[in-house]
């Protein structure tokens, strides 16, 4: 589950304001900002954040709670709150199947609902709060199939089978008539899957699919996931907290701190030369399972904690816990997202000198 | 297993929960979340219990600290047989034992200050002499955790997730336990996080000679805080080994896969992944034989016949397997 470099054929630096984008990008968020206003006062939750991804790759989000990586994904298929708690800026692009780009953010509500779960869908967490526990399976996948075909009833039911098979699910016409109750959490997040690939989407996102389920439940589900993208050359937008996941799954990766990206970079640099500070504590603060039993020393913890963010730093949201943080240059304003190399960013008004101080 | 003294000895523990019978269904069903468990604590170290969700791991921690009555089964403490000791019994050894649980915004009482939290333990066994001995101890377990002597008027809200583990951590101190229970004391935490309180349970084992019992599913914070491990799988023990030991030479299928399916954050880490077909089998009704043998990939047809024992298969290296021609994988 490397990256696969035929995938993403070599071509012109990306530049992230053309106008218009390359032909294998299927999603483009270009500056998106969201923010709720609460009693408090306004709660910036995700901050500019752009990014691309393109077809068969597969993008992986990380950060911790509050990082603003899940109301991203949720703003991109406008399924945060409506508009006067929630504020959405920016432009998200979309290339859906028939190769048509649409500006999501812009787009009536009822054409939204159109490209949601045909175009792009989404997987959650909890599988069984995603599902409805009154209905049967099959019906309920059914319900997906029928809302975006003109299949009749049997021939939406006959898809949901085939969609049950494709993920894997055995004993497929008998699972069709369980209710969501009579599955294990494996198997609902099986289900999930099949309801959003029901429609073919040509974007997936998972946000933290495989957090709630057991290890051994994890690998099958994330083989599934990298089986059926490899199958449908779908682009995949992960979302997790998880790095070992991470160094599994990601052709890509971009690393949020304090609802901003921190770090974006390819798998194989991120993990190696890792520039942003914080995506180096993360790192090192991960006990490693091939080192277990053979060191004894301390984990290498981040101190202190993420933000608040009514109270957010007023340079480098990170400086505060940062061991590398010279006041003057880090609290002075926000550093910008900058390039270090070939399609790697990082966000540290400090990363080139502590580079060069680095080990290669 | 008997070298230096053993502070909690479990032996054959059971829990069986009945369910409730069907309509026209003669036997009474039963959910046998531990079904025959045996292992000691030593003094001074720490013993992990992993497994998956539905493994019987927390009721064997619920069971030791008789937060629930076992079925069968005995459990020594400090050499007292306690398993069916009363109430009023058990309170002098509830003070030495003691329990961190997993989730730090549902364990601590949002009406109460941090003072109020802490001072609930020495209030219930009689273990402040006065007013200022009792702000003493407060203090004293805020500094150990790494918290403010000024945290104390403040109320669990005030804290982050982090800090509030730290909160629940000093309360399971007020007492001055010689066995700790972490119920997955780090899972809810962030990965930042984790590490400080992982440190944290480390630094405090170190300093005050406690024993504890981690019960976690996360085999990597396992294998950084352990002196041994024990894996259960469906209400058994399949393997218990020093920590070293057991994830450079697991013994049993079972403890093959886990570690093998536990991603490494490293990209360029390489290896054959064992991925176990289905779900864990209904504790009500477990398969015969070897519990593991529905997803196991070596299973034979005798491993339905008998239950494997949990023998001693190399020194201090436990294993309830049939099979001793396995090679098995280790990760690293």
């Amino acid at each position: 589950m490397t990256a696969t470099p035929a995938l993403v054929p070599a071509m012109a630096p990306v530049t992230r304001s053309a106008a218009s984008m390359a032909e294998d990008v299927v999603l483009d968020v270009e500056d998106l900002s969201v923010s709720f206003v609460s009693p408090q006062g306004i709660v910036p939750a995700a901050r500019e954040v752009s990014f691309e991804v393109r077809r068969g790759e597969t993008l992986a989000m990380v950060g911790e709670s509050g990082s603003g990586k899940s109301v991203t994904s949720l703003a991109i298929l406008r399924l945060t709150p409506p508009a006067p708690q929630c504020r959405i800026e920016g432009r998200v692009r979309l290339r859906a199947g028939d190769r048509r780009v649409h500006d999501l953010l812009a787009l009536p509500e009822a054409r939204m609902r159109e490209l949601r779960g045909s175009a792009a869908a989404m997987v959650f967490q909890e599988p069984m709060t995603s599902l409805n526990p009154v209905h049967k399976i099959g019906d309920q996948i059914a319900e997906a199939v029928r809302f975006h075909s003109a299949l009749s009833k049997r021939g939406a039911l006959d898809r949901a089978a085939e969609l049950l098979d494709l993920v894997g699910i055995p004993d497929v016409r008998r699972r069709m008539s369980s209710y969501p109750h009579q599955l294990s959490g494996g198997m609902r997040q099986r289900v999930m899957i099949a309801i959003a690939l029901s429609c073919e989407p040509v974007l997936l996102i998972a946000d933290e699919p495989t957090t709630a389920l057991d290890v051994t439940i994890q690998a099958q589900i994330l083989e599934l996931l990298h089986d059926l993208q490899q199958r449908t050359q779908m682009a995949l937008l992960f979302i997790t907290h998880n790095l070992g996941v991470v160094a599994e799954i990601a052709d890509r990766v971009i690393v949020m701190y304090a609802g901003r990206v921190v770090e974006e970079a390819a798998v194989l640099p991120l993990f190696k030369r890792p520039l942003m500070p914080y995506t180096q504590g993360l790192l090192r603060s991960v006990p490693r399972l091939d080192l277990a039993g053979r060191r004894c020393d301390e984990l290498a913890a981040i101190p202190g904690n993420v933000p608040d963010p009514l109270a957010l730093p007023p340079g480098c949201s990170f400086a505060p816990r940062c061991a590398h943080r010279v006041p003057e240059l880090c609290d002075a304003r926000v550093p910008l997202l900058e390039g270090a190399g070939a399609e790697h960013f990082v966000r540290c008004a400090r990363w080139a000198s502590l580079a060069e101080g680095a080990p290669p | 297993m008997k070298q230096p003294e053993a502070l909690l000895e479990v032996r054959d523990l059971h829990k069986w929960f009945p369910l409730r019978r069907r309509l026209l269904s003669r036997a009474r069903e039963v959910v046998k979340a531990v079904d025959g468990v045996s292992f000691d604590v030593r003094r001074g170290e720490v013993l992990s219990l992993v497994g998956e969700s539905g493994s019987g791991k927390s009721t064997v921690g619920r069971s030791v600290l008789r937060l629930t009555v076992p079925t069968a089964g005995t459990i020594r403490f400090a050499g007292t047989d306690i398993t069916h000791f009363s109430r009023r019994q058990m309170r002098p050894f509830r003070q030495r034992m003691q329990l961190v649980f997993q989730d730090p915004y549902a364990s601590l009482n949002p009406r109460m200050t941090v003072e109020g939290i802490l001072a609930a333990p020495l209030e219930i066994h009689g273990r402040a002499a006065s007013r200022s001995d009792r702000r003493d101890k407060i203090e004293e377990a805020l500094r150990l955790v790494g918290l403010l002597p000024q945290h104390a008027a403040r109320y669990p809200h005030e804290f982050s997730g982090g800090q509030r583990q730290r909160i629940g951590i000093a309360r399971a101190l007020m007492t001055g336990p010689e066995l700790l229970i972490a119920d997955e004391p780090v899972s809810a935490l962030d990965v930042s996080i984790q590490a400080q309180v992982v440190n944290l349970l480390v630094e405090l084992k170190r300093r005050l000679g406690l024993t504890i019992l981690f019960v976690a599913h996360d085999l990597a914070v396992v294998g950084h805080i352990s002196d041994r491990i024990a894996v259960m799988y469906l209400g058994r023990l399949v393997e218990l080994a020093e920590t070293r030991e057991l994830f450079g030479n697991p013994r049993h299928p079972y403890t093959e896969a886990l570690l093998s399916a536990a991603p490494i954050p490293d990209p360029t880490f390489k290896r054959e992944r064992i991925v176990l077909a289905g779900d864990i089998p209904s504790p009500v009704n477990p398969p015969s034989g070897c519990s593991f043998r529905t997803r196991c990939p070596y299973a034979l047809p005798a491993c339905g016949e008998a239950r494997p024992p949990l023998r001693e298969v190399a020194p201090g290296h436990f294993k309830a397997c049939i099979r001793d021609d396995l090679r098995l994988r280790a990760p690293g």
